[in-house]
């Protein structure tokens, strides 16, 4: 087994428990050994940052500072959601970059008699650490149901290989580990350029309209792909497509349904583990018929189930293209 | 007049030589944002608006908001909405060629237009508010608590249209009714305060 620190994030708490029992479902398997963090707190995501930089950064830095003296065999941190993984790893990237910030923000941490020194614990994302450290080829070779048939869109976001400070993706805008990753388990990759496109974060809390173009394009280059479904790596992500996708679909007055699921759930799907466990059936977006295709029932009946592949011929009207940027006087 | 000129796509009006020395608010912006190098590298290419995927809702695009902080421009610049449609996406920071961390020059600015009472976006810093005054009490962010309140205050027309999603969510347990509280919240809070206690002495300098 191999040791990780673990931060789960507060999404994996709440909206995200799909992706929180997925991952643990199928690290086992792998050999990953995951201690959580004692006593983490939020993050912040990008609200603290937006009152109070100063603030917000000694928020993260106090999970940097309980990692380091939590440190038992690993110093590496996984962290599965993407907020949570840049804002720890960019706190520790100006943690190493400047001493002015680094004693600034210990000050602040010294008021509960903590202290954090850069580099003391190496931020991942679980992404990386399935591909680079466990490797697709062994993951491939868990796979006992391969995928086979399922057309699956690679959705990335934003968050995993931006802004990257520390030069370890080697493509920001169009990177192909998840590709790799989801071809390893069987499944048919659609080419889905919207792969790294960002999906509206909170703007569906403060500027619904933004939201909904950002989560339209997104959704309608998976559906022009066919895709039967989405995978993600992020708990925002997974939370703006599924249980946004109804509003913005109202909104377009379109008929979008493209499922999106988290790609721990598709990993143990092809690991031979059981729908339920993987927290399969909590979508508001169901993908009852897109796992239909590869034999997979999901356990809770579905009253909006109709068939993924029907949403081509379904769909009514489309009022325009893709969102194209509008001159402001419009909006004036 | 002034308003006009800096909009997006109409004639950019550069301060005349010399006018452009009133570095005050650049440095502020600079202190105020954790990110190296900062605002004074921008050479004003405009490839970060070029890239923004929330470009069309700005009344500035980054660029030309950037110009108006190095022109010392410190009303229109905390009055802009282009720091709160900032998605933090950083498809600007890996394309920027002189490697600035965009998103933390739009924290510090909005920071500032916080503290000042002139943010222009009530929705957005109501938002952050509400989320971060979560964090204070329990240490964790909840999201039941988060999203009633911001809905009804901002949002009441939204909210027949996402019962079902909202059933769903909660049906399903993804959205739990009781926040939970970490441990050491106290100390959490003493960190907090420290720090904001840092950051005025760093603004007031």
């Amino acid at each position: 087994m191999t040791d990780y620190l673990y931060y789960p994030g507060c999404s994996l708490e709440g909206s995200a428990r799909a992706y929180s029992a997925s991952l643990k479902a199928i690290v086992a398997p792998l050999g990953i050994d995951l201690h959580e963090i004692d006593d983490w707190n939020c993050c912040g995501a990008t609200e603290y940052l937006t009152l109070s930089p100063l603030r917000g950064h000694s928020l993260i830095a106090r999970n940097l500072a309980l990692a380091e003296a939590q440190r038992n065999g690993s110093s590496t941190l996984v962290a599965p959601c993407s907020a949570c993984y840049v804002n720890l790893s960019k706190t520790d990237h100006y943690f190493r970059e400047s001493a002015d910030f680094s004693d600034l923000v210990n000050k602040a941490l010294a008021a509960d008699h903590l202290h954090y020194d850069g580099g003391s614990v190496r931020v991942r994302h679980l992404l990386e650490v399935l591909v680079d450290d466990i490797g697709v080829d062994e993951i491939a070779s868990h796979v006992k149901k391969p995928l086979k048939g399922l057309r699956v869109a690679p959705y990335l976001g934003c968050l995993v290989s931006r802004p990257d400070l520390d030069r370890r993706w080697d493509d920001h805008e169009q990177p192909h580990a998840l590709d790799r990753l989801l071809a390893a388990l069987g499944a048919e990759v659609v080419d889905y350029p919207m792969r790294t496109a960002c999906c509206g974060g909170h703007m569906t809390q403060i500027n619904p309209e933004t939201a909904w173009q950002l989560i339209r394009r997104i959704v309608d280059g998976a559906d022009q792909a066919h895709a039967d479904v989405m995978a993600t790596v992020c708990p925002m992500c997974q939370m703006n497509v599924d249980a946004y996708q109804g509003e913005m679909d109202r909104h377009y007055k379109a008929r979008y349904r493209v499922p999106i699921l988290f790609f721990t759930q598709l990993m143990g799907l092809a690991f031979g583990m059981k729908p339920k466990a993987l927290g399969i059936g909590t979508e508001v977006v169901s993908p009852a018929a897109a796992l239909a295709r590869i034999g997979v029932e999901v356990p809770v009946p579905e009253e909006t189930a109709e068939p993924a592949g029907a949403a081509h011929e379904k769909r009514q009207k489309r009022p325009q293209g893709l969102p194209m940027p509008q001159p402001l006087e419009d909006k004036r | 007049m002034a308003a006009e000129s800096t909009r997006v796509g109409a004639p950019f009006a550069l301060p005349e030589a010399g006018a452009g020395t009133d570095r005050r608010f650049l440095n502020e912006v600079l202190r105020a944002s954790a990110t190296s190098p900062g605002l004074e590298a921008c050479i004003q290419c405009g490839t970060c608006g070029g890239s923004c995927p929330s470009g069309s809702a700005m009344e500035h695009t980054p660029r030309a908001l950037f110009a108006l902080v190095r022109a010392g421009m410190r009303d229109e610049a905390l009055k802009s909405n282009t720091p709160w449609m900032c998605l933090s996406c950083y498809f600007c920071t890996v394309r920027c060629p002189m490697g600035i961390r965009i998103p933390d020059v739009m924290y510090g600015i909005k920071s500032i237009a916080v503290r000042e009472g002139v943010a222009p976006e009530r929705t957005g810093a109501d938002f952050s508010n509400v989320f971060v005054g979560n964090i204070h009490r329990f240490g964790r962010s909840y999201e039941m608590g988060l999203v009633a309140r911001h809905y009804l205050r901002h949002y009441p027309l939204r909210l027949p249209g996402l019962t079902g999603m909202g059933l769903s969510m909660v049906s399903h347990s993804r959205m739990g009714f009781m926040p939970h509280r970490i441990k050491r919240v106290q100390g959490l809070r003493a960190v907090l305060d420290k720090a904001g206690e840092l950051e005025r002495e760093a603004a007031a300098e």
